[in-house]
């Protein structure tokens, strides 16, 4: 057997599973490195990837800093100050980023990431606004509707990754004030939905404004979200699915994403499997089981499906003293079982 | 891989997988040497568990815990060593396979490994031992060893690695509720009478400390799926324990 190249694929295997296992590792790494003044610039994008998988869905709504990283890595005073610092914009845009990962919803926080909603400082080569990213990232994450103004703000802002984490925040902030702005941006319809040229995306985040606009409950969105199932970008056109099943709880929206599991994409069957968890399509739970993909990332969406269903039985049986399981409950923990 | 005096069935099934060019072509081999459960093929199944092909794992997985028994040794010789790739495929077939050996791995990788999946594998193994396997004298230690971790491994940060636990300790407390019913009558010889009350009475400290931490889970976990399976673990309980 030939050894140089199997330790070879041994590394890069290593290295996978390191990047891939977790992420309080990777942050560590990543904060670690700050802290020494070290700064690893390909990292932050790694960490906001694998927190839009696993975070978006988690249920845990917990403000406290989670204690694998928060005694190695920064303080919260320490994140709280690197905040509200215009020396170090490096610092200033990890602290945003770390204050919304672990939901820390103080004023002074709120305050500080509404200031850096408006940053002019700190900006990428492609004249971008990497803080203002983060901030409005973190901002959807805190829950405060003091956000929302400056959020709004940020939809017409010239940066397309700023409008697009203003949109996924405005959606979980849940305040339905911001529909008929997220509207506008369908207005053009497909013809309008083309790629921006000299850029590697659309004109608009189209895929994010329909989650948003399913999540917010935007039935009066649902003749112009249509039209978007016959994008020519799959993850649009499976953005307007899960949204369309939000809003009409017809089964044939949910199909769509229980099709886009056996794709040959890695990358759209995990998004369809994020989405249907998502949006509880809970006759999916067995595609989602049997999909080609890692068991994390599957058990992470049959945990979705599987709360999403309890939360509207529960609200049923809100008055019962006794709340059994139900069967569909209990095939879901099942097939989570089979996947440890 | 050529292996000398394999079985005539198994050289065409490894060279099918050797000549393998894509994923899918690797995983479909991997599923048919998988299928034809030859213990000579334990080798080249764990070679694959190496391999970044999760579907081809996953068959391989499948293959091992099928083969079972041989298969048990070369698992533990490749988790002494560091591949950590190949770690949580291995553990899940060592897991699966419930061999008595693999206790001592898994209730370390339970507690101590920096992957989650591999923490989340062995939890969910260490109910899963086949316990009849153990000598009846080594039988309850281990039963009481397996119940220390996972009842450590309840604390563990991660939603997942607790949701393995729930049913490892599911798991553990049905074998128990099993064993009650007087299935262990046939250890019989007199000189163990004595231990198996010991055992008995042991038994039941364990079961109320394993319900106790089932129902502080199920009502203050802050994971609301790892409430609800909490809450089935103790329904199943309860319903084996009125049989």
């Amino acid at each position: 057997m030939d050894r140089l190249i199997l330790n070879k694929a041994w590394m890069v295997r290593q290295l996978l599973s390191l990047l891939g296992c977790c992420l309080s590792v990777q942050a560590l790494v990543c904060l670690r490195g700050l802290v020494r003044g070290a700064l690893c610039r390909d990292c932050p994008v790694a960490v906001l990837g694998e927190r839009s998988m696993s975070d978006r869905y988690s249920s845990n709504r917990s403000s406290n800093p989670s204690p694998e990283i928060s005694p190695e890595s920064l303080s919260l005073d320490e994140a709280i100050a690197n905040l509200q610092q215009t020396q170090d914009p490096d610092l200033r845009y990890y602290a945003a980023w770390w204050l919304g990962r672990f939901r820390v919803n103080q004023p002074v926080v709120v305050d500080a990431l509404l200031v850096a909603l408006e940053d002019e400082s700190s900006r990428s080569p492609d004249g971008g606004y990497p803080l203002r990213r983060n901030a409005a990232r973190a901002l959807g994450k805190l829950g405060e509707l003091r956000a929302l103004p400056g959020l709004m703000k940020c939809l017409d802002c010239e940066d397309y990754y700023v409008r697009g984490a203003a949109v996924e925040s405005l959606g979980e902030l849940g305040d339905r004030r911001c529909v008929p702005r997220l509207m506008a941006f369908l207005a053009g319809g497909l013809e309008a939905a083309t790629l921006m040229p000299g850029k590697p995306h659309l004109r608009e985040p189209y895929d994010l404004v329909l989650e948003a606009l399913g999540s917010l409950g935007a039935t009066e969105a649902i003749a112009q979200i249509q039209p978007f199932q016959a994008h020519f970008v799959e993850k649009v056109q499976y953005a307007a699915a899960r949204a369309l099943y939000q809003l009409t709880g017809e089964n044939g929206y949910g199909e769509v994403l229980v099709q886009a599991l056996a794709g040959p994409d890695l990358q759209l069957r995990r998004a369809a499997l994020m989405d249907i968890g998502a949006v509880g399509y809970m006759p999916g739970a067995g595609a989602i089981a049997n999909t080609l993909a890692e068991n994390s990332l599957k058990l992470i969406a049959l945990k979705g499906l599987l709360e999403t269903h309890l939360e509207t039985h529960l609200e049923q049986l809100a008055q019962a003293e006794h709340q059994p399981l139900s069967e569909q409950a209990i095939q879901t923990m099942d097939l989570m079982d089979g996947l440890l | 891989m050529t292996i000398n005096s394999a079985p005539p069935a198994l050289q065409p099934l490894l060279d099918r997988l050797e000549a393998a060019a894509t994923a899918e072509a690797v995983r479909f081999a991997v599923e048919d040497l998988a299928a034809a459960n030859l213990p000579e093929a334990v080798p080249m199944l764990i070679h694959v568990l190496g391999y970044n092909n999760p579907g081809a794992a996953v068959a391989a997985v499948e293959g091992l815990i099928a083969i079972g028994e041989p298969a048990v040794m070369p698992l533990i010789a490749l988790l002494d060593g560091f591949n950590y790739g190949a770690r949580a495929w291995a553990l899940r077939a060592l897991a699966g396979i419930g061999d008595p050996r693999g206790i001592d791995l898994l209730t370390q990788a339970a507690v101590e490994d920096f992957a989650l999946s591999v923490r989340r594998a062995a939890a969910r193994g260490l109910g899963k031992l086949q316990w009849q396997g153990f000598a009846s004298g080594d039988r309850f230690p281990a039963q009481h060893k397996a119940l220390a971790t996972l009842l450590q491994v309840c604390e563990d940060p991660e939603w997942v690695v607790r949701y393995a636990a729930v049913t490892g300790l599911e798991a553990l407390g049905l074998a128990w509720e099993a064993s009650s019913d007087g299935t262990e009558a046939e250890d019989g010889a007199a000189n163990n009478a004595a231990n198996n009350k010991a055992d008995a009475t042991g038994r039941a400290g364990g079961r109320s400390q394993l319900q106790a931490r089932l129902n502080s889970l199920a009502q203050t976990d802050e994971s609301t799926a790892l409430r609800a399976r909490a809450t089935l673990a103790l329904q199943r309980l309860e319903h084996s324990a009125q049989q």
